[in-house]
């Protein structure tokens, strides 16, 4: 057990993973020598050589593009998008063929490939580095769509997906790289792609959330038990597509009232198919109408006004509150 | 059937006018008046230590992040200097010098790095396009510009700037290919400043230069010393006359050098040695510059220099002071809903009432009950 930040918890799935199969190829823009911007790869140029670690010409297509020749051959290639804003220059190779290959070849090629990149608010960045567009990736059939919550499930998260015999992307909340720590096992530790979690047991309310969301999510949940004695039934996604809808259609039907939080656009945005899922399997369970908090429809603004932009405790718990009232 | 030549254009030539130890080809030496000259100098010094100030301010954590150019200016000045106005330039995100010679001010600037969206704004007489980060993609949107001017028969040009690393970017090669086959009056400026954050120019491509690139695509490409000026000046000049005239773009590749860190969320020392640095700043284009203005042109003093750095610090210090006055007054929130639409759909409306009914109930709850 050591206590580690994500960062390192990523680090650490990736080193054990490389070590276990020789397969697991990483590529990217600055992730050898410099050990990636945020530092996820640091050491493993070292350790496994240039043949394994990649530092790339900067292309976002090129790196996408030769994962998934490398993956229809047997590889199975991890790449870095350095920041989720910059995925888009390789966004016709993950839709036109990462996500299809398995499709149009009738089963004889598959894409074992991992897509990590940062995403998300609430570092100070400039244009395009602060950003939540899980939704563009949920939507494409053929593709998984993940995104750990702590350092802990991160870490067996990445491994699952490495070992995952279909194209995973992976999202990584750049807000809480280092944010807290966690006790992270030495040994192996896998978390099933298609399972969201049970974080925190409660009565009264469900809230659904995922990535750097669970923090304002949690703090409000024990924000509402202390001060209103309300009991918050908290889960996280972990996976955003192929969306797990047992576990919170369950919860809601005890509890009868449901909030989705997350930072992403609130139009079209994973609450859209959440909510969609609650009206399909609970509707005659729900009490009051289910509530998002989320990112306003608008670009997220440059970072003097991000904390206005980004869902906190308090818009969470006004909104709990709200729930609760009616 | 034998295997026979053709013969395609393969020179590519590297133009070097002042070297660094300031000897000048005077054959070469471009004509240059002596109110220009100074102005270069001016804004090359003012560049400089706009860039110092700049990362003083994000180590106090007053501005966020942002990338240096100090060791780019003559790449930049030479370039942008032979622009007039009317003409267009298209930056990615190290351009600052260039960007204040085309009237960018630095208050725009420090409220732009300090997250403030309305420092981005362009006035409406300049014919900039805001700040690019996602490399290399800015560079068609050079082309389309550069298209649109040749289709309203005007004789202005576009000139764009972007780095070494953006020349392995598809878009860079769709932007050199379409200004080929369209003969757009475009200058691809490449500030090749041997890094692309970590990875050096080497790893980049395989190419020996970045310049050889435009024969690919029938056009006429140029490696300069990017570290001298008179060099830059000269190069883009036969660039723009070239294509105000309608030869067509040009790709010139400027051999400069990065002297600080990619931004201030890197450290160098992880991938760079110092020793290679050092020997880079032996070949810094402003001392170089202004060795060429005392000696050759008898144009400045060292006192002159003294006073103008006076006067430069003191003008840094106005505008940082604008800054903080504009920061003051830019609070209100509501603002980001602004310019995302021509025209604020329903939904919107909805939301930003949302949040205005959200502030003023934090107010009440800040104790004004
Ligand atoms: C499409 C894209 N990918 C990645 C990045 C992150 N990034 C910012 S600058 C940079 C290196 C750019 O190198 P170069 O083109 O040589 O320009 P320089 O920074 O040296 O001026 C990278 C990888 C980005 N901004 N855009
Ligand atoms: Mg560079």
């Amino acid at each position: 057990m050591t206590n580690i930040t994500m960062v390192q918890a990523l680090n650490l799935a990736l080193r054990q993973e490389m070590e276990k199969d020789d397969g697991i190829i990483l590529l990217g823009e600055d992730v050898g020598v410099d050990g990636g911007v945020f530092r996820v790869t640091e050491g493993l140029i070292e350790k496994f050589g240039e043949q394994r670690v990649l530092d790339t010409p900067l292309a976002e297509s090129g790196i996408v593009g030769m994962s998934i020749g490398m993956a229809a051959y047997g590889l199975r290639p991890v790449c870095e998008i350095q920041f989720s804003g910059f995925s888009y220059l390789s966004f016709h190779q993950i839709e036109s063929h990462a996500s299809r290959l398995r499709w149009r070849s009738q089963g004889r090629f598959h894409v074992p490939m991992v897509v990590r990149t940062p995403y998300g608010g609430g570092v100070r960045a400039l244009e395009h580095h602060s950003e939540s567009r899980e939704a563009f990736y949920a939507h494409m059939p053929g593709l998984k769509m993940v995104i750990p919550s702590g350092p802990r499930i991160a870490r067996a998260l990445l491994v699952s997906a490495i070992r995952d015999p279909d194209p995973v992307i992976f999202f990584e909340p750049k807000a809480l790289y280092r944010a807290f720590r966690e006790e992270v096992p030495d040994e192996e530790e896998t978390c099933p792609l298609g399972k969201s979690r049970l974080v925190l047991e409660g009565e009264d309310l469900t809230m659904i959330s995922y990535g750097a969301m669970m923090r304002p999510s949690l703090d409000a949940a024990s924000e509402l038990k202390d001060k209103d004695g309300i009991r918050v039934e908290v889960i996280d996604l972990v996976t955003i597509s192929p969306l797990d809808d047992e576990l919170f259609v369950q919860s809601v039907k005890k509890t009868g009232r449901a909030m989705v939080i997350h930072e992403a656009p609130r139009s079209f945005g994973p609450g859209a198919e959440i909510v969609s899922r609650l009206v399909e399997k609970a509707f005659f369970y729900l009490e009051v109408p289910i509530s998002r908090v989320t990112g306003f429809d608008i670009l997220i603004p440059l970072f003097s006004r991000e904390n206005y932009y980004l869902p906190n405790v308090q818009r969470i718990v006004r909104s709990a509150r709200q729930l609760l009232k009616t | 059937m034998p295997r026979n030549k053709i013969n395609i254009s393969d020179e590519i030539e590297h133009l070097s006018v002042l070297n660094e130890k300031g000897q000048l080809d005077k054959d070469l030496e471009p004509e240059i008046s002596e109110t220009l000259l100074l102005n270069i100098h001016r804004t090359m010094l003012l560049g400089r230590r706009f860039d110092e100030r700049l990362l003083n301010l994000q180590r106090q954590g007053r501005i966020g992040t942002f990338a240096p150019i100090t060791g780019q200016e003559a790449a930049q000045l030479g370039a942008v200097a032979v622009l007039r106005s009317s003409d267009w330039m298209v930056p990615s995100f190290r351009e600052t010098a260039a960007e204040i010679w085309r009237g960018r001010t630095m208050e725009s600037l420090i409220l732009y790095y300090s997250g403030f969206n309305e420092g981005g704004r362009i006035p409406d007489d300049m014919n900039n396009l805001p700040v690019c980060v996602p490399v290399a993609t800015h560079l068609l949107h050079a082309v389309g510009l550069a298209w649109a001017l040749g289709y309203r028969k005007k004789d202005d040009v576009v000139m764009t700037f972007f780095g070494d690393g953006a020349t392995s970017e598809g878009d860079f090669h769709e932007g050199l290919n379409f200004a080929g086959v369209y003969r757009t009056p475009v200058i691809f400026v490449c500030q090749n400043n041997q890094w692309a954050i970590s990875v050096p120019r080497s790893k980049q491509t395989r190419s020996q230069t970045l310049a050889q690139k435009a024969l690919a695509y029938g056009i006429p490409g140029l490696q300069v010393d990017g570290n001298d000026l008179l060099a830059v000046y000269s190069a883009a000049k036969e660039a723009v006359e070239r294509a105000r005239s309608g030869g067509g773009p040009t790709l010139i590749e400027c051999v400069t050098y990065r002297l600080m860190m990619h931004t201030t969320a890197d450290d160098p020392k992880r991938y760079r040695k110092e020793e290679e640095v050092q020997e880079w700043v032996g070949r810094d284009p402003l001392p170089r510059f202004q060795k060429y203005l005392i000696e050759n042109k008898k144009l400045l003093s060292k006192e002159k220099i003294d006073r103008l750095e006076t006067e430069i610090k003191e003008e840094i210090q106005a505008a940082v002071e604008r800054a903080e006055e504009q920061k003051s007054k830019l609070k209100e929130p509501l603002e980001m809903f602004d310019h995302v639409y021509a025209e604020l759909p329903k939904n919107l409306k909805e939301q930003k009432a949302q949040l205005a009914g959200e502030l003023s109930g934090n107010k009440k709850e800040d104790g004004h009950d």
